[in-house]
């Protein structure tokens, strides 16, 4: 079964379209792609997925359960939106680190926070404390950053906040792990160091979803790519071959326009 | 020139007899100014963020009549507001609700001061919480974090750090405003000062301790400067 089904997913803003109708599904352990030129709707479609925005219909289904579903008439309420939303993990364009916490604290905020609705938090607090702890030392030795845990993000380089907020996005043990074009804010220099972060955990695999621009990274890491253009998916297909063969024009006309 | 120096101290020890006098009446004056001035930062600073959320809502209604309410407050002298405030229940109800003597026109004061700065105050927290970035929000809610955790745990600080500033000026501009209330006859440090030269405790014509009210008014701005100076150093380990 797949982890991750979307079926038939709309989003408007007002009388403008943004998804017309996206279906796709994603197994457990792959990664997926979603390349398209601006504007096309792939950020939009993966806030729709993660929550940020609401779709005007369509499904999604997390392990076969519908986390979203356009035709329920029941409204969620804010703790079963919340609930939902821990099955995805998001790491924005931006970083949007919390500029106040240093990077360790970064990192565990939200576990903390979490653990605190924990019935058994009052008596094992320190327990459950010490392993928030160390679980985030271990994401972010993982990603390299050891020597910077006291460092606030004003402190960092945009590829070492990225990298904390990769770290940040894990600590949660989400399902999937969405990106949203990870390292469009960064220096040509610092995008390598995101890749090379996103390839390990492709490795190890965990469930990814990736918007990406970068076309060589998009075939080398995924699986699968789909290739999105004015609202539809327009072809898709298994990474390597979908990137060296296209069908469409559309994604022919796009893949020459990047390469140039 | 002997009629010069004997002169001078004369006017010495005039001086020195009456500055113990006036001393303490400034002493008494600048107490009233002291108790004007925290009880408006007390009252405007909870009111400011209450008015500031009221100029956020997404309720039409809501937002309109405070944005209404605040362009009203900020838009007139303090001055008359203190004058209407003060004297209209009193001559159109009949009802002088704010009660007789020093204490009723301290009530009036404290309401009027209240209210006026609440509504600068809003100002300010409006655009320090419409000035955090979308991102900080969303960030808090893919992590999982309720809106309320969000705004204390996420939000808060930073708002806190961008209006330092702007509400370091408001509050030493809150400490010369004091003297406002003198309109009402509240016995604030001005109006202490100028019962000498109209003639208070058998002195009159003495310009001297309005001069000396100045020396109040700039310890207690200066203290504040240093006070609000640290604050803002202790806010520099991030940037928003």
């Amino acid at each position: 079964m797949a982890i991750l089904e979307v079926r038939n997913l709309h989003k408007s803003f007002g009388k403008h379209e943004v998804l017309k109708g996206i279906s796709f599904s994603l197994e457990k352990g792959n990664v997926l792609s979603i390349i398209g030129s601006s504007g096309s709707g792939k950020t939009t479609l993966l806030r729709c997925i993660t929550f940020l925005e609401t779709a005007t219909s369509g499904k999604i289904l997390v392990d076969g359960d519908a986390i979203f579903d356009g035709e329920s008439t029941v409204k969620p309420n804010a703790k079963m939106r919340r609930e939902k939303q821990l099955n995805f993990g998001l790491v924005f364009q931006q970083f949007n680190l919390f500029p106040q916490y240093n990077v360790l604290n970064n990192v565990t905020l939200a576990p903390r926070l979490r653990a605190k609705e924990r019935e058994d938090y009052k008596q094992n607090k320190k327990q459950i404390l010490a392993e928030i702890d160390a679980k985030a030392r271990t994401l972010l030795e993982k990603m390299g950053l050891s020597d910077k845990l006291d460092f606030y993000p004003c402190q960092l380089s945009g590829g070492q906040q990225q990298r904390v907020s990769i770290a940040r996005a894990m600590a949660l043990e989400p399902k999937i792990l969405f990106f949203d074009e990870p390292t469009s804010a960064l220096d040509p220099e610092l995008t390598g160091e995101i890749l090379k972060v996103i390839r390990e955990l492709a490795d190890e695999h965990m469930t990814m979803v990736i918007v990406t621009h970068e076309m060589t990274f998009a075939k080398e890491v995924s699986d699968y790519i789909v290739f999105m253009d004015g609202g539809v998916i327009a072809e898709e297909g298994a990474a390597k071959e979908l990137i060296e063969h296209p069908k469409t024009e559309r994604l022919q006309a796009f893949l020459s326009k990047i390469s140039d | 020139m002997q009629d010069f120096f004997q002169n001078l101290s004369q006017q010495f020890e005039t001086f020195f007899t009456q500055f113990p006098v006036v001393f303490q009446s400034l002493n008494v004056g600048f107490l009233q100014t002291l108790k004007l001035f925290c009880t408006t930062l007390l009252g405007a600073l909870p009111l400011g963020l209450v008015i500031s959320f009221g100029s956020m809502s997404k309720m039409k209604v809501v937002n309109k009549i405070t944005r209404l309410f605040v362009w009203i407050v900020r838009g007139s002298p303090l001055m008359l507001q203190l004058l209407i405030i003060y004297y209209f229940p009193g001559l159109v109800w009949h009802k002088p609700i704010w009660g007789g003597g020093e204490d009723g026109r301290f009530l009036a004061a404290t309401v009027s001061f209240i209210i006026n700065y609440a509504c600068y105050f809003s100002e300010i927290f409006r655009g320090g919480i419409q000035s955090i970035p979308i991102g900080q929000y969303e960030a808090g809610q893919v992590l999982g974090l309720t809106k309320t955790q969000t705004f204390f745990r996420v939000v808060l600080l930073q708002v806190i750090k961008r209006i330092v500033p702007p509400m370091s000026n408001e509050i030493i501009t809150l400490v010369k405003d004091t003297s406002l209330a003198r309109i009402i006859a509240l016995q604030e440090i001005i109006w202490a000062g100028q019962a000498f030269m109209k003639g208070s405790h058998g002195i009159s014509g003495a310009i001297w301790p309005m001069f000396f009210t100045m020396v109040y008014y700039l310890f207690a701005s200066g203290i504040l400067t240093v006070l609000l100076g640290r604050l803002e150093k202790k806010l520099d380990f991030f940037k928003v």
